[in-house]
């Protein structure tokens, strides 16, 4: 079995790549299965059921979704393998711009979409940075300029990185995207003594721990202050 | 890694003066250079605590591969002619949705050249192309096979995200970023790296201005223009600046711009023009036709000299169209004499 990480912002097209990626790899003979992450709600793995595609969700509630992500993923790879799947794809929202949800030698997948603005790539750490595909989406809607542009931004902070572009609603790319994902000799039998790409954002302070009250003696652990100052009085 | 050497030795301001083009790289990569000149790249990376390395989400090594990626890159973008040298596109046949082979000769294609692509919804036109965007080798659902100037195409057009071998116009696409013309010029212009970035930029301005109905300040907010100056910028931005040598156009509203002259500035700029259309204004201004049905290349038309006489009847025609259309918008009357007039002038 192989595994592929899909990671990206909220609403940039994650599920619908996804579909019609999968769309390509059925026509290709291969079985491919989704587990979805989410924080507290997700509908797309009724999206993934009614195209026939097994799924599994996870919602992390109140816990890091990244943390809870990572403390998962060896079930569902045992999952994966259970269901006779030749490729499991996991989808999980980068809720924060510092998620890093990748692992070493796990191809690794961003997808980010025209309409977030030219400044994204830059903000968005890790999920961006380290991913080996960056796919952007919603290129149908926005000038070629803007297209250049932002593929040019992605290409700084991450050079190395294939950069596509796919749209989710025609499936333009989708196939080509396909050819990226699966190769037959890769047998991914357990993520065991695997490590992350990079550590996962950090904290442990009373917030953490249930705390809800607001003031400077409520707060232990990991904590730290906005510098208010501003540049010009430094 | 041909700069392997460079990077380690040389310093910050060095390097700047080698490869300008840094300077945003480190400022994308939140990197701070400033009073940090003297210093190597890997002396910079070292002056970076544990506490920012986590913060900004840095990994050393990872960045310097990155550098060195990225140096590679923008030196072999910066040294490529303005169209990367292609000057033919060759589509060889494959099968179309049924498994049927597809019977005509390899259709070549020659910069400046404009071909339109007809068929029904959904006959496969858009599959066609993709297989051309991604150099098909027979290894997409038809099969079809992409040759550029006649040889086995370079890689690079399927990966490099600088080096994209087709730009797309199309129907539905708008300006979203929040620029007047002319910053949105600078910033496509900056992303390419070009030299001569105020004279291109004037270029841009004076063609779509050519192009557009109505003409427009460089002042103006790109979300503010109108749908045909929108198209006409994008047209003349795409035409000047893009890099891709072939343009993709998904139809063009006859609305407020002119297209014949918006062809012309495409072709005139070296591009090859692939366009998907069913107006017939616009498919005979094309050389040939490829019409495409069950998603396979049926035919391959030349336009021929009885078409093209009626290509200028039809511009008449569209003429006085226009025409009326300028009245209304102006309040004013339409009457049969008018029409009679115009008929007999054109």
């Amino acid at each position: 079995m192989n595994l592929v990480t899909f990671s990206g912002p909220p609403s940039s097209g994650k599920t619908s790549v996804i579909l019609k990626t999968i769309k390509a790899l059925k026509d290709r003979g291969l079985k491919v299965g989704v587990v979805k992450f989410d924080a507290l709600a997700t509908d797309d793995d009724i999206l993934y059921e009614k195209a026939g595609v097994p799924v599994r969700k996870g919602l992390s509630g109140a816990l890091c979704p990244d943390h809870y992500f990572v403390s998962n993923i060896e079930e569902v790879v045992e999952w994966g393998k259970g269901e006779g799947l030749d490729l499991l794809i996991t989808e999980s929202a980068g809720l924060c711009n510092r998620c890093s949800p990748y692992i070493k030698e796990i191809k690794a997948i961003c997808v980010l979409d025209n309409l977030s603005g030219i400044n994204t790539p830059k903000k968005i750490g890790p999920m961006l940075k380290m991913a080996d595909i960056a796919i952007i989406t919603k290129g149908d809607i926005v000038s070629q300029a803007e297209r250049e542009v932002f593929a040019s931004r992605v290409n700084m902070v991450n050079p190395g990185a294939v950069v596509m572009h796919v749209n989710g609603l025609n499936g333009q790319g989708a196939f080509e995207l396909s050819t990226l994902l699966y190769e037959k000799e890769e047998k991914i039998d357990s993520l065991k003594g695997m490590k992350l790409r990079f550590s996962m954002p950090a904290a442990l302070c009373s917030y953490c721990l249930g705390e809800t009250r607001i003031g400077e003696s409520y707060q232990m652990g990991n904590v730290r202050k906005i510098d208010m100052k501003g540049k010009d009085q430094k | 890694m041909k700069n392997g050497k460079r990077l380690k030795t040389r310093k910050i301001s060095e390097l700047l003066e080698l490869y300008p083009f840094l300077t945003n790289f480190f400022e994308d990569n939140l990197i701070n250079i400033e009073g940090k000149y003297d210093l190597t790249i890997s002396e910079l990376l070292s002056t970076i605590d544990e506490d920012e390395l986590e913060d900004k989400a840095l990994d050393i090594e990872k960045l310097m591969i990155n550098i060195s990626d990225y140096i590679d890159q923008m030196i072999e973008f910066l040294g490529e002619d303005e169209n990367n040298g292609v000057s033919k596109l060759t589509i060889l046949p494959g099968r179309d949705k049924s498994g049927k082979d597809e019977i005509f000769e390899p259709i070549e294609i020659n910069k400046s050249e404009i071909i339109s692509i007809v068929g029904p919804t959904g006959s496969g036109k858009s599959r066609l192309l993709a297989d051309i965007e991604w150099t098909a080798q027979e290894d997409t659902p038809t099969l079809r096979k992409i040759l550029i100037n006649d040889e086995l195409p370079d890689k690079k057009w399927r990966f490099s995200s600088s080096n994209k071998l087709v730009a797309q116009l199309s129907q539905n696409m708008n300006f979203v970023m929040d620029l007047t013309v002319r910053e949105f010029l600078e910033l496509h212009a900056k992303s390419r790296m070009v030299e001569e970035e105020k004279s291109v930029i004037d270029k841009i301005i004076n063609e779509a201005n050519k192009l557009a109905g109505e003409k427009f300040d460089p002042d103006t907010p790109v979300t503010s223009l109108s749908g045909g100056q929108s198209r006409a910028l994008m047209i003349a931005d795409t035409a000047i600046l893009s890099s891709s040598p072939i343009v993709l156009i998904d139809e063009i509203e006859n609305a407020g711009i002119d297209r014949k002259k918006a062809l012309r500035l495409l072709v005139g700029e070296e591009k090859i023009v692939l366009m998907a259309t069913h107006d017939p204004l616009l498919a005979l201004m094309g050389d040939k036709r490829i019409v495409i049905n069950n998603g396979g290349i049926i035919k391959l038309i030349i336009t021929t000299d009885e078409e093209k006489n009626i290509l200028s009847g039809l511009e008449k025609m569209d003429s006085i169209v226009q025409k009326m259309r300028k009245k209304l918008r102006y309040g004013e009357l339409l009457s049969s004499e008018d029409l009679m007039k115009e008929n007999k002038n054109a």
